[in-house]
């Protein structure tokens, strides 16, 4: 039935990290250091807000762009935490997960002709998202000697004039790195210079280490060109519940809306609600997690170094990004070999754009004794490995 | 005001209080030299005053009963709620002494090796003395919960999928 299938889609490359899922699905007995989600749940105060709301009969469709009562709600988070201003009625979209604000975003911006900037490595639906609007995908690489931060030499390079959007994603998945206001700027003023919009993807933005996190709509100018994407699976520990934003210029939201109107009607009422109990509910349910992914970050980080990586400190996230060519491996032969000698998941760095090689990822969304058996595991394997 | 540096060494201290202050370094970005003294510091001014396990009984074969003690004080003259309090700590089956608000005005948590145990010192030591006027005793049937760790359903709790992005 292949023919019948869009040339889009047929030339849209399966997800690096479907095949590893299914590889280490396959194996029994593996510790696991491959997933993109909290391991803690969502704080209780929400889940039992969706819970009484379902009780109460709320059941129903919300408006297109979402519950007003959250999109107040979320407008008050975003002054109050990421100095922004946005208007409930016109700025703001609550999406199915990030993800499809990601997706409205590029469809929204995008036709066949035009291109897209592309952090390299990134985030693993960006090239995806753009494949089906047609654009072309130019990769921006980011460089360990930089601790893979974008610099404006490498989207100088990069950049040919139907460049019309740049993807930023601070903090980044797979690297941890993230970029202060200093970083930042030299990127504001090359997109004023080259007229770009920006689609800034903080779905990790509370998840920081060492001081605040600066939102690139809040640079100077930025704020019109910049479509502010997130979430709160990272945060709130809500990765099933699939509800993320887009905060945006009217024009911009209210094209995004008509087609999430189409495809996707509203988010679930449900997750908007549980959402809605996480704002009013102020920052107390992130601490204890960041405090918790704080303390696991420094015991992943030493535990590389200690047999012998190179590893530089991730200040986001929850990743972890080695650099493993000290073995002689690819990524992917050292994800396979590893996964099948120490029954160890780690992510190929290659599934996120070709700028991985080199590098594995590494989540510490795990117990402290998961990820004390799992560096221990990889410890044996790599000194097999830097001996030969 | 706990400083950003002590609640990070506080917090993985709660976790697991058997890291040494090496392991401790680690996870906190601390010098082993600074955690050594702060926790010596901790220790001496009593902020810190026992490193205790938490043990599930219920998994032993050993008979352990515990038990909610409220009691309603007779007010004396000269005799406040702190010094009756102190009549209580000596007891070494009493295991927590509280001020409470509310109908009664001390919580007391018993420990026993059985409900008989129990009724017999809360009868032979506790309801005769004189500045008690009644008493309520609530046994704990089942713990589902304590100091934040789960006691029932870790073995239910659902898988995550092995690779996300």
């Amino acid at each position: 039935m292949k023919h019948y299938l869009s040339p889009l889609v047929l030339n849209l490359k399966p997800s690096g990290i479907r095949k590893f899922f299914d590889l280490a699905s396959s194996m029994e007995g593996v510790i696991s250091l491959g997933v993109g989600e909290p391991d803690f749940t969502t704080p209780w105060v929400m889940t039992e807000s969706a819970i009484f709301s379902l009780e109460q009969g709320q059941t129903m469709y919300t408006s297109n762009a979402g519950l007003v009562e959250l999109r107040r709600e979320l407008s008050k988070y975003m002054a109050r935490k990421q100095g922004l201003d946005y208007n409930p009625d016109n700025e703001i979209l609550i999406t199915v997960g990030a993800s499809e604000a990601v997706d409205l975003t590029m469809r929204a911006l995008l036709t066949p002709g035009d291109a897209i900037l592309i952090p390299d490595p990134s985030y693993v639906a960006y090239a995806g998202c753009a494949a089906m609007s047609g654009a072309e995908v130019h990769y921006v690489p980011l460089r360990a000697e930089h601790d893979f931060r974008l610099q404006v030499e490498d989207l100088q390079m990069a950049y040919t004039p139907n460049c019309k959007v740049l993807v930023l994603s601070f903090p980044n998945n797979p690297t941890g790195a993230i970029m202060t206001r200093e970083d930042l700027l030299p990127i504001a003023r090359f997109a004023s210079e080259k007229d770009l919009l920006i689609i800034s993807d903080e779905i990790y933005s509370d998840l920081t280490y060492q001081g605040n996190h600066t939102p690139f709509a809040n640079l100077p100018l930025m704020r019109n060109r910049t479509i502010h994407v997130s979430g709160f699976s990272k945060a709130y520990a809500m990765t099933g519940w699939r509800i993320g934003y887009a905060c945006g210029h009217p024009d911009i939201i209210e094209a995004m809306t008509r087609i999430h109107q189409y495809t996707i009607m509203c988010a679930p009422i449900m997750a908007q609600v549980a959402a809605l109990e996480g704002l009013k509910s102020g920052d107390s349910p992130k601490k204890e997690m960041i405090m918790e992914y704080d303390r696991r970050r420094r015991l992943m980080v030493h535990g590389f170094r200690e047999m012998g990586l190179s590893c530089f400190e991730p200040l986001g996230a929850f990743y972890v990004f080695p650099d493993i060519t000290v073995t002689g491996l690819r990524s992917e032969e050292f994800a396979e070999q590893l996964l099948h000698e120490e029954k160890v998941a780690v992510v190929p760095g290659t599934a996120f754009g070709p700028g991985g090689e080199g590098h594995v990822r590494c989540s510490y969304a795990y117990s402290t004794e998961q990820i004390s058996e799992a560096l221990f595991r990889i410890k044996r394997f790599v000194q097999k490995r830097i001996k030969i | 005001m706990l400083s950003e540096e002590d609640s990070r060494l506080l917090h993985v201290l709660s976790q697991d209080c058997r890291l040494t202050p090496e392991e401790l370094s680690i996870q906190t970005g601390l010098t082993p030299d600074y955690i050594s003294k702060k926790i010596k510091q901790w220790e001496n001014d009593k902020v810190i005053l026992k490193y205790s396990p938490l043990i599930n009984y219920d998994l032993l074969e050993e008979e352990r009963v515990t038990a909610l003690i409220d009691l309603k004080l007779l007010s004396q003259r000269g005799q406040g709620y702190d010094k009756i309090a102190q009549r209580f700590l000596k007891f070494p089956q009493i295991k927590s002494v509280y001020l409470v608000s509310g109908d009664y005005d001390l919580c007391l948590i018993i420990e026993g090796k059985n409900m008989h145990e129990i009724a017999q010192f809360v009868s032979d030591k506790l309801s005769p003395l004189d500045v008690i006027e009644a008493t309520s005793t609530r046994f704990i049937m089942r713990r589902y919960k304590q100091d934040g760790v789960e006691f029932v359903g870790e073995e239910e709790r659902p898988q995550r999928l092995m690779i996300t992005p």
